[in-house]
């Protein structure tokens, strides 16, 4: 009770302070609300107040009313009536509702010096509801508009605050009153500064900049400072924001290109079909996705993880495929290998065309890829984050396979001098076939991670085909770890470019800078060294 | 017999091709101003334009062939200068329109107006002037490729390495053309046209005027590689192409003769796109995807590369299929079809149409002569 007295006591205050209306005192909720059928100025003032301080849980309704211009009243029944945003009529004190309306229904009228009230007294009203989210709004917009007339009833509410967040917010509502109105004590505006330098956003540095020029000067000495400060820190954070972005887009094109990586840096086969065995995997989540829509809806957490190896081994049987049907009666003609693969590639997208249409197929996210989280002043997707982990994962699988494994090395052995890994026993088109199997299957896997950020189209591989060799070309031709730095060097620096050019001209400024670049070193970042080079 | 290339370019074949392309030229031209639409031989307008867009893409192949059949070089990035060439044109075309447009501003493109530039920006100046137009559909692409030359040969940027940048640099101008703040016209490009040196381009005789233009020049396109590949310039040409290494160190500047060839091309390509464009009637960003380039790459593929008449041959047969196809019942089939047509030509017609029939012959020819020789007592005996 003592707690509700002292609320009501802050309340009052502030009212009476902003309205200048003089001290009112706490009434009923009917003799309020009869202050606003005198169609008065001061009289509306002095029903604002009366409602504000009734505690009645419907104040808020009328208050808002008024607000509104909802708030209607009879001269001649003596009544007061809320009309509801549908329409309907209830009755301001009682909340029941109005069957037979009053003939001479109309608004109760306001004007400036009322609205202003009636926005601090909606101010105060939130600022003491029980309703912890509607305090830490209310807070909020206290902020943003730095009325000084609820300076008061900000006090009253910090006070009695126990949620540290909404607290939180209500200190810097006060700091930011006390910074705008000018003649607060020097003290406590360099407190205010120092809270809204803690802040630290775009609105803390809005706020700081609009510390008014009477301000004593140590406070705007102060002031300037948590400007400086609070831009570097944004800068900082923008940096990181764009380094984030960056490496989001980084691991897609890493995605896309390490497949390309195989095909191109290690067998030199120009694959021109690598952007169709990414759509290829996106479709097979796709198919994975329906099949469990429809006959096993539990699993649908886990659809991804089911297509992953599915997407590899059906990717990888078509690389097969296509490296034994075309690709090795091409070896050392890489322009008709590329010309022969582009044709590959135009009839695996009109297969698809045909087969799945040609508009984008919905793919779901699982529930632990949907959603995001906070770090500092960043916001980080949940499918972004697995993206990135996903690529790193399947990178250093692959790096571990061609390291560890008889395969890997046999594979190595081919690329390095094919006739003489042929005179030690590796059964070359075996393995030719095998490593075109594998970057297409890797490929494959990538489709699947796509499929989360992109549409799921037939044309969903040419947007990749290009930006994948440019991330090969530039890496380095056969060597993982180039290909690794190239995309992530390009994703950071094309996220970097986009703010000062904008989305197109900085992919435009990345594709210039690479031709550029190849100019100055045409093996890439990472190029092989020695006889290799000619081979 | 002179040594002129001149004259050497006008062997048999030569020769040939030139007079089936003028007697072609001349028959649709008359039997479509000429005949009555009654008769059967009339040759509707329709077709003469359709006729004159293969023609020019006839001399887009053949500019490819020039650089990919004699000198190895590989673009995937031809229907960039193409395109180039097209612009030009079109902005001239565009100025002709003058108060004609829907908002008949005198000076600028609709388009200007509609994004309310308040005026006509620098690049747009003098293209009201057709020669400085055509000046431009031959500099532009042809500055174009120099430069990019000028940076990829002297780097030694070879193979399927500059045929990925070439690809990229198409793609980068196809993203800045479909940007509005370009200044042409962003996705919708350049159309609408009416005059072309004040005639209607839409009325027959224009149509047929552009046709016998695009016969002209792709005949003098065709003299001009035919005579370059049999001078000495196209012999070291086809050194490059067959051991770049070795001319290098017989002394022979690869990158000068590279590069000549390669913005030659270019402006050929940028001939072809400025006769395109009024027969067509629009030019747009999607000209320069780089499927448009490869596709051009694969007529000259299927016609033969290294054979010049191939490529227009590959052009000309390439894309009637296409008009064919796509129309049809068998539209969806035709990416099949083109992609099948990529595979099959790769795999089993390395030679294209046009040198696997010159193989032939050439066999043939051998076979009899050996058999002339066999039949013959030799007079040493």
């Amino acid at each position: 009770m003592n707690v509700l007295r002292d609320r009501l006591f802050g309340l009052l205050f502030a009212i009476a302070v902003l309205t200048g209306a003089g001290w009112v005192h706490a009434a009923g909720l009917s003799e309020a609300v009869a202050h606003f059928t005198q169609d008065d100025y001061s009289a509306t003032s002095d029903g604002i107040a009366a409602v504000n301080d009734s505690g009645d849980p419907r104040a808020v309704a009328i208050v808002e009313a008024l607000q509104d211009g909802r708030l209607l009243f009879s001269a001649a029944a003596k009544t007061v009536v809320v009309k509801d945003r549908a329409g309907a009529l209830t009755d301001a004190v009682t909340g029941m509702p109005v069957a037979t309306p009053p003939a001479d229904l109309s608004p109760v009228r306001l004007n400036n010096r009322l609205r202003r009230t009636v926005a601090a007294a909606l101010g105060s009203l939130t600022l003491m509801s029980p309703d912890s989210l509607r305090r830490y709004e209310a807070a909020q917009a206290v902020f943003k508009s730095r009325d000084a007339g609820a300076l008061e009833t900000v006090e009253a509410a910090l006070a009695k605050e126990t949620d540290g967040r909404i607290k939180q917010a209500l200190s810097e509502a006060r700091a930011a009153i006390l910074l705008v109105k000018g003649d607060a004590a020097e003290a406590a505006q360099l407190d205010a500064v120092n809270v809204i330098r803690a802040r630290g956003d775009q609105d803390a540095l809005a706020l700081l900049s609009a510390v008014p020029a009477s301000a004593p000067a140590s406070v705007k000495q102060l002031a300037d400072g948590a400007i400086a400060s609070i831009r570097r820190d944004l800068e900082v954070w923008a940096g990181v924001q764009n380094a984030w972005y960056g490496l989001s887009l980084g691991s897609v094109l890493l995605l896309a290109a390490i497949g390309l990586a195989i095909t191109f840096g290690v067998m030199g086969v120009i694959n021109m079909a690598h952007g169709e065995m990414v759509m290829l995997g996106a479709y097979v989540t796709f198919m994975v996705q329906e099949v469990i829509r429809t006959s096993y809806p539990g699993l649908f957490d886990v659809s991804l993880l089911i297509a992953v190896p599915l997407a590899f081994v059906l990717t990888g049987i078509v690389g097969i495929a296509i490296e034994r049907s075309v690709i090795r009666f091409l070896y050392g003609r890489p322009l008709e290998t590329l010309l022969a693969t582009w044709g590959i590639s135009l009839i695996l997208q009109q297969a698809v065309r045909t087969t799945f249409g040609p508009t984008n197929r919905e793919v779901g996210a699982p529930s632990w890829m949907s959603g995001a989280f906070e770090i500092g002043r960043i916001t980080i997707t949940y499918n972004r984050l697995w993206i990135i982990c996903f690529t790193l994962i399947v990178f250093f699988v692959l790096l571990a396979m061609l390291r560890f494994t008889r395969l890997g090395l046999e594979m190595r052995a081919v690329t390095q001098n094919r006739h003489m890994a042929a005179s030690m026993g590796i059964r070359t088109h075996r393995i030719d076939a095998l490593t075109f199997g594998l970057g297409s299957g890797i490929a494959g896997i990538a489709g699947v991670a796509l499929s989360q950020i992109d549409n799921v189209s037939p044309n969903l591989g040419q947007g990749y085909i290009i930006d994948s060799f440019m991330v090969v070309v530039f890496g380095g031709v056969g060597n993982l770890w180039g290909t690794l730095v190239g995309a992530f060097t390009l994703g950071i620096a094309n996220k970097f470019l986009e703010p000062f050019a904008g989305a197109v001209l900085g992919k435009i400024a990345i594709l210039v800078l690479i031709i550029l670049f190849i100019q100055k070193r045409p093996r890439g970042l990472f190029a092989l060294k020695g006889r290799a080079v000619e081979a | 017999m002179s040594n002129s290339p001149l004259i050497r370019a006008l062997d048999r074949g030569g020769i040939a091709f030139l007079v089936i392309l003028a007697i072609v030229g001349a028959a649709v031209t008359l039997a479509n101003l000429m005949l009555p639409p009654t008769s059967p031989l009339h040759v509707p307008t329709y077709l003469v334009a359709l006729l004159g867009k293969y023609v020019c893409y006839a001399l887009l192949a053949l500019s490819i062939d020039l650089i990919w059949g004699y000198c190895g070089i590989l673009s995937l990035g031809h229907g960039a200068f193409f395109a180039l060439g097209g612009y030009a044109m079109g902005m001239y075309l565009m100025r002709q329109i003058g108060t004609r447009g829907v908002y008949a501003d005198p000076i600028r493109p609709d388009f200007m107006v509609f994004l309310n530039w308040p005026e006509l920006p620098v690049y747009w100046y003098g293209f009201q002037h057709f020669p400085y137009a055509l000046l431009m559909v031959l500099l532009v692409p042809g500055l174009l490729a120099f430069v990019f030359g000028w940076f990829a040969f002297r780097s030694r940027v070879t193979g399927v390495y500059l045929s990925i940048i070439t690809q990229a640099m198409t793609f980068a101008l196809m993203l800045g053309f479909f940007r509005n703040n370009f200044g042409f016209g962003g996705n919708n490009g350049l159309t609408d046209f009416k005059d072309i040196l004040g005639f209607n381009v839409q009325a027959q005789g224009t149509r047929a005027g552009l046709f016998v233009a695009s016969c002209v020049a792709l005949g003098l396109g065709f003299l001009l590689c035919r005579t370059i590949v049999n001078s000495k310039f196209g012999l070291v040409l086809i050194a490059i192409r067959d051991a770049e290494a070795r001319a290098r160190f017989l002394g022979y500047r690869v990158e000068a003769y590279k590069l000549t060839v390669f913005t030659l091309s270019a402006c050929m390509a940028g001939v072809a796109g400025a006769l395109y464009v009024p027969q067509v009637g629009i030019i747009n960003p999607s000209e320069f995807a780089p499927a448009n380039s490869v596709e051009a790459v694969i007529w000259v593929a299927v016609g033969g590369r290294g054979t010049l008449v191939g490529a227009v041959v590959g052009a000309i047969l390439v894309n009637y299929a296409k008009t064919v196809f796509t129309t049809g019942a068998l539209a969806p089939y035709w990416l099949f079809m083109l992609g099948g047509l990529f595979v099959i030509v790769t795999l089993l017609l390395p030679r294209g149409i046009v040198g696997t029939i010159g193989d032939w012959t050439e066999r043939w020819r051998k076979r009899e002569t050996a058999a002339a020789a066999a039949a013959e007592p030799s007079p040493a005996e």
